[in-house]
């Protein structure tokens, strides 16, 4: 697979001088999906906004399709699509009207057919003629999916498509992406939502204070940073994890009646067998045992929480400069 | 180029003009009437007959000019105003669509807008006053620079402005005032000496001037110096223009 989006050594420094992005570099694999997660304000709206042109680069190179997003702008905006994080759709206008529009802004030309069938798959034919201020947000939200896809991109960015969407459509909106990516569309979003990452990524960005902290395929990172968890359960309640059982630093449950053990899914010892005839050893009996694994969020969650740890003196130079 | 993106942006832009045409057809015709009922009439019945030619005729050169100026600004102005308002200038900014793509459906639309307006005033105002047209080509050609240098003056406007008030400063603090004092409602040859240098510094005198001579062969300055000013006056705008989008002034963080 080849990289259609590349982006080099991304700086964006805002007028204000606040840097929201530091030296990013990122490739994107054609038709995969990319799900960048981060904190709020770490830059995830900047970046896709520094590469559909939105905004300005104040140093480095985006290609997309191998096109210069700055000297070759028409070439690659030709191929990017674009759902905003924030509903901006002109309030009297008819739906099917704004998605025609988009079309044409794009340089396509009509296709009535198409518009159809997008708006179909988006559930929003029936309300085709209503105007943008008489929907629901979810609505609007799925308007400006309408408009993106009617341009037939090669690369969507979708910046959390799914906020204010309930449940259902949440899920049909997962079909819709997946849908697109069968057809070979390459897909980055961001989301809050890191169920939704679990479930359609094929690989996880995080990216924290303009900087991104890895990108790795979403197997990999789980099976990586996964950490395993091991719960025994007990006969008879305890108060006090056994002396004897100190090496595996264990947990207890709250009603008492439970060790757990965490293990590192990658190491070559598990250590399960000797915990195991440690505790009958210290004269416990267990009566199940079961096991869990992290789940993505517990990852991310600990991920970012450590760079805020590492980076903690360097947060406090920024705040004072 | 792509003409797809030019035809998507102008045909929006007319949408919101159909949707209201009876609005923007009543609306000129109601003005100019009433600036015949006190112009014409009222005024008129005492000062008759300016360089030889009816008050009443006199007038609707400046008259159609007025409208033209002040709708091709505030059309264009509100025009791309309203998507940095709302936000969907997103698209405008991602689109494979570049700067002079942008300009022409903007300025086109809001020129033709302001051309409509001025056909319709000059119709109302055949129906009030005999009206000859000595040059009608001359006067097609300074109505169409007019709407498009003016609607290209007000897309600059729409993207410095940063509110509605400022949207609407301009207009009512500059141009207003120079189509006033430029001579739509009289002749500069009937103001005082002074007054007569001082008023050939409005830029707009010089647009009058060869509008009106357009109808009645007869002028404040020379045709040539009229032409010049108009043809300066769009290059200026189009080179502000050029420069706004290089740097994403306003538009482009
Ligand atoms: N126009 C601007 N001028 C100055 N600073 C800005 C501007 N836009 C964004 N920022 C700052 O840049 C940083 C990154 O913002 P950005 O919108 O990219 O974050 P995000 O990752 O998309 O956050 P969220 O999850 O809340 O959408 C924030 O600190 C924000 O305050
Ligand atoms: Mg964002």
């Amino acid at each position: 697979m080849s990289a259609i989006l590349s982006v080099q050594n991304l700086r964006k420094a805002y007028e204000n001088g606040f840097e929201a992005l530091k030296r990013v570099n990122l490739e994107i694999n054609e038709g995969e999906i990319l799900a960048l997660l981060g904190p709020n304000g770490a830059g995830k709206t900047t970046l896709i906004s520094t590469i559909c042109g939105i905004t300005l680069p104040t140093e480095g190179t985006i290609t997309v399709g191998g096109f210069d997003t700055q000297s070759d702008f028409r070439a690659a905006r030709n191929l990017i699509g674009l759902v905003p994080q924030e509903i901006n759709l002109e309030p009297f206008e008819k739906v099917i009207n704004t998605v025609r529009f988009s079309r044409g802004l794009f340089g396509k030309p009509r296709n009535d057919a198409l518009i159809e069938e997008i708006l179909k798959k988006l559930s929003l034919w029936d309300k085709r003629d209503a105007r943008i201020n008489e929907l629901s947000g979810g609505m609007k939200r799925r308007v400006l999916i309408a408009k993106a896809l009617s341009h037939e991109p090669k690369v969507l960015f979708l910046d959390e498509p799914t906020a204010g969407v309930d449940v259902e459509l949440r899920k049909d909106m997962w079909d819709v992406v997946a849908e697109l990516k069968a057809t070979g569309v390459t897909i980055i979003l961001t989301t809050h939502y890191i169920e939704e990452a679990e479930a359609i990524a094929d690989r996880i960005g995080v990216i924290r204070r303009g900087e991104i902290l890895l990108v790795e395929d979403k197997e990999r990172l789980m099976a990586q940073m996964g950490q395993k968890e091991l719960e025994v359960q007990l006969s008879a309640p305890i108060t006090e994890i056994p002396a004897s059982l100190a090496t595996f630093e264990l947990r207890l449950n709250d009603a008492g009646d439970a060790v757990i053990y965490s293990y590192d899914t990658q190491g070559a010892r598990t250590g399960i067998t000797t915990l195991l005839n440690a505790i009958s050893e210290a004269g416990l009996v267990l009566t199940d045992v079961q096991t869990r694994q992290s789940s993505l969020e517990e990852i991310f969650v600990g991920l970012v929480h450590e760079a805020e740890t590492d980076n903690k003196e360097t947060g406090n130079k920024e705040t004072a400069a | 180029m792509n003409w797809h993106g030019v035809l998507a942006i102008y045909r929006f832009e007319m949408a919101r003009f159909w949707r209201t045409l009876m609005q923007s057809f009543l609306s000129p015709v109601l003005s100019t009437s009433l600036y015949f009922v006190v112009f014409g009439s009222a005024i008129g019945s005492r000062i008759e007959e300016v360089e030889g030619i009816q008050y009443g005729a006199f007038i609707v050169p400046g008259l159609i000019m007025l409208s033209v100026m002040t709708q091709g600004i505030s059309n264009a102005s509100f025009g791309i105003y309203f998507p940095k308002f709302l936000g969907t200038i997103y698209e405008l900014l991602s689109a494979p669509i570049d700067h002079r793509e942008i300009v022409l459906g903007y300025v086109g639309a809001a020129a033709t807008k302001s051309l409509f307006i001025g056909v319709v005033i000059l119709g109302t105002a055949a129906l009030f006053v005999d009206l000859p047209v000595a040059h009608p080509w001359a006067m097609i050609l300074f109505m169409v620079l007019t709407s498009l240098s003016f609607a290209l003056m007000g897309f600059i406007i729409g993207i410095w402005a940063r509110s509605f008030e400022q949207l609407q400063l301009v207009p009512l603090l500059v141009v207003t005032p120079l189509v006033f004092l430029g001579g739509a409602f009289y002749s500069i040859s009937m103001l005082p000496p002074i007054w007569q240098s001082i008023t050939l510094f409005n830029p707009v005198v010089y647009l009058i001037s060869g509008f009106r001579w357009s109808f009645f062969d007869a002028a404040d300055v020379p045709i040539a110096i009229s032409l010049g000013a108009i043809a300066g006056f769009t290059i200026l705008c189009l080179v502000v223009i050029a420069w706004i989008f290089r740097t994403g002034w306003r538009i482009r963080s």
